[in-house]
């Protein structure tokens, strides 16, 4: 029981989950749950009750039965306790102090990340500000390797995203080719293939694998489709650089997927076993997994937990993978979830903070559905928010309306836009790729896709046979 | 501002006809050029005011009515659209006054349920001319039918809880899909067997992209009066039903619709 009195009223919150819940700042999908605060004045008595919950209460009371959820599982059972030492003593209120003080540098983050449980860094992001979330980030330098070094400071990676309604190779060549010319695809060449045979997908991997041994592209390709399709893939010789998969925050909702965390330590093993990164043992970076507030709920499995909560526990399940890229897809999900560009810019930058302190290579699907109250600009506020927070990477997409999951995301020009703005670069094998195609010089796009007829040499030919 | 040179677009336009994706845009430094960025937000005003548009139900009621069929205007207990938007649930039940006039007492194999969802315009524009290309040759079929519904502020699942009050075998919900930037008007069809509250995404067979710029009204009625016979003669929907019928049509079950919570989520 935590109880606080504000003015003569006293307010009570039952458990840590209710307190969590209560202290979330408002969204459409915990009132959807029946678990908000009644009002705003309750919701900040919430807020200044967690602010003074010791952080050794998170390792006692977990919010979902250990006995019934291996999420709970793996976030007790693969706590480090030493990495967690100096931050003990402190309450959540106390922790935030400390990671916007210089005490908390990005060495001490890094080595700190074990040490934090989700819910631990969900709190903070509860009593956080925008701009706790983004100064805080800023800070976690989390850097990941396949082909090229995804996270560096100063750089700004994005995954080119051809989707195509009905998987058409000459049209998803042909997106691909105008993003690479645009300086995207350096997180990732990553299809949501529209059908789920694997044949096609195997067709689509060999398409996005023949174009990079062609080009000598220094990027990573991905079919996003579910593990299982993926691991069968993998025995039949498929040229599978990254497993993918959705994931969530608790067992009952991964299960709602199909998966659980046997069937995602299968996969990795699997792909590891590929070795088909560039940087021998070191590249050990093979997952790249989505996720998104609200997915628990829409399954029914949220134990009555709100749904950041629930979203930074995902982070749980990615870091036991150790994977290459965690995207959250945060404006995906519709307006019963996050119902504005208010609630979609707060959920990303919230999502970014936690996985980052997590030690996650975040990035984020700056994205709105045409029934969310959110527009571009919507769009253009949060990913300008997100690059000055560093994050790691963000979806390019042909101007920045995706055809095949009818949504909007950020296009290949908004990604040109905010690198320019801000001084950020492209991952720098990529980087050095771009250069040596003429695509780039200085840390400039050169904007090759307005004269095809002065295309680099090795492009004129794809052209041609798109 | 340089605009496109010849080369530039006869390249572009070449490669656009493989994919309706807005590749090799024009563009004005970093952004792209005014005509570019004002036909998005076109496209982005069709989408959203379909998706504020009220159902115009009374032109689907006399529409129901000339095909034969007895026609009830229902109502979810959505109260106004930003509520139907924040609750689906409410938008999946039958306000009191609908529950009243549904009465009891029906039965047949087939309830048609014309709902607005996420696109009036969608249901307005389409749902009668699909049903004109689908029921003569239900009708050759011997079919009987439950008075129909057109259903204001109403999502897939309120499909269920008027096909059980007609006591009908079958239950097709035709809905408007959330609108795509260049898919103001897209019609779904979900196919329930033996409706009733509860019933899961994964117990449905979907259709979607009914318009004439996607599939046609021929092409969904030849593939909705197979899903309808087989689901008939197999006694069932879904998931099982699209396993046993993948060889005849391209099907999808709604589960792998839903199951779309995230992009690549599968």
């Amino acid at each position: 029981m935590y109880a606080t009195a504000i003015g003569g009223t006293h307010y009570t919150f039952a458990d840590l989950r209710e307190l969590l819940a209560k202290a979330s700042p408002l969204r459409s999908g915990d009132a959807l749950a029946g678990i908000i605060a009644a009002d705003a004045t309750e919701r900040v008595a919430a807020q200044m009750t967690l602010a003074d919950v010791p952080l050794r209460t998170f390792l006692a009371e977990a919010i979902t039965p250990y006995e019934d959820d291996e999420v709970t599982r793996l976030i007790i059972d693969t706590h480090d306790a030493n990495a967690f030492m100096p931050v003990s003593h402190l309450t959540v209120g106390g922790l935030r102090d400390w990671l916007l003080s210089d005490a908390a540098t990005s060495a001490i983050l890094a080595t700190l990340a074990p040490g934090l449980t989700p819910e631990m860094a969900a709190a903070v992001a509860k009593i956080s500000r925008l701009q706790d979330l983004i100064t805080i980030a800023t800070k976690c330098k989390i850097t990941t390797r396949f082909r090229g070094t995804l996270g560096l400071p100063g750089r700004l990676s994005a995954r080119l995203q051809p989707n195509h309604p009905t998987d058409d190779t000459k049209g998803i060549l042909a997106s691909i080719i105008d993003g690479l010319l645009l300086g995207s695809g350096d997180a990732v060449i990553g299809i949501n293939p529209a059908s789920d045979s694997p044949e096609r997908c195997y067709e689509l991997l060999r398409l996005m694998d023949d174009l990079r041994l062609r080009l000598a592209i220094p990027t990573q390709s991905c079919a996003l489709t579910h593990v299982t399709t993926t691991l069968a893939l993998i025995e039949r010789g498929a040229p599978v650089d990254l497993v993918f998969q959705s994931i969530a925050g608790t067992e009952n909702a991964n299960r709602s997927f199909g998966i659980d965390l046997a069937l995602l330590r299968e996969s990795h093993t699997a792909a590891l076993a590929l070795k088909r990164g560039a940087f021998g043992n070191d590249s050990d970076n093979v997952m790249y997994f989505e996720t998104g507030q609200g997915s628990a709920l829409s399954a029914g499995a949220h134990h009555n937990c709100d749904q950041q909560t629930l979203e930074a526990r995902a982070y749980a399940v990615a870091r036991a993978f150790r994977p290459l890229l965690v995207n959250t897809v945060v404006g995906f999900i519709g307006p019963e979830y996050l119902f504005d560009g208010k609630q979609i810019t707060r959920a990303g930058l919230e999502d970014h903070f936690c996985g980052k302190l997590l030690g996650l290579p975040m990035g984020c699907d700056v994205c709105y559905t045409n029934h969310a109250e959110a527009d571009q600009d919507d769009m253009d506020g949060l990913l300008t928010l997100l690059a000055t927070a560093g994050v790691t990477f963000v979806m390019g997409v042909p101007g920045a309306d995706d055809i095949m999951l009818n949504y909007q995301s950020t296009s290949f020009h908004d990604v040109l836009a905010v690198r320019e703005l801000l001084g950020l670069r492209p991952a720098p094998e990529f980087e050095a790729w771009l250069n040596d195609m003429g695509l780039m010089k200085d840390g400039r796009s050169l904007r090759a896709n307005d004269k095809p007829g002065e295309l680099p040499a090795p492009f004129a030919p794809l052209l041609a046979e798109a | 501002m340089a605009k496109d040179a010849a080369p530039r677009s006869t390249t572009w336009e070449r490669l656009r006809r493989h994919t309706p994706a807005r590749i090799g845009l024009a563009r004005a430094g970093t952004a792209v050029t005014t005509d570019v960025h004002l036909a998005f937000q076109l496209a982005h005003a069709q989408a959203r005011d379909a998706v504020h548009d009220t159902l115009n139900a009374a032109p689907l009621l006399d529409g129901l009515r000339g095909r034969g069929l007895e026609a009830l205007h229902l109502r979810s207990a959505a109260a106004n659209r930003r509520e139907y938007l924040m609750r689906p649930d409410l938008g999946a039940q039958l306000d009191a006054p609908s529950c009243t006039k549904l009465g009891s007492g029906y039965g047949g194999d087939l309830a048609i349920v014309l709902a607005d969802g996420l696109s009036a315009r969608a249901v307005e524009r389409h749902a009668l001319p699909l049903l004109d290309a689908v029921l003569p040759e239900l009708r050759r079929l011997q079919w009987t039918f439950t008075p129909a519904a057109a259903v204001e502020m109403g999502r897939v699942a309120i499909g269920d809880e008027i096909g059980a009050a007609m006591s009908a075998t079958l239950a097709a919900v035709l809905i408007g899909e959330r609108p795509g930037l260049s898919s103001a008007d897209s019609l779904g069809v979900y196919l329930t067997w033996q409706p009733q509250r509860g019933r899961k995404d994964s117990e449905r067979n979907c259709l979607s992209n009914i318009r004439p710029e996607g599939m046609g009204y021929r092409e969904a009625a030849a593939k909705l009066i197979y899903l309808l016979t087989e689901a008939r003669s197999r006694k069932l929907t879904g998931v099982a039903l699209k396993d046993e019928a993948i060889d005849a049509v391209s099907l999808v079950s709604a589960h792998d619709i839903a199951g779309l919570g995230a992009p690549g989520r599968a």
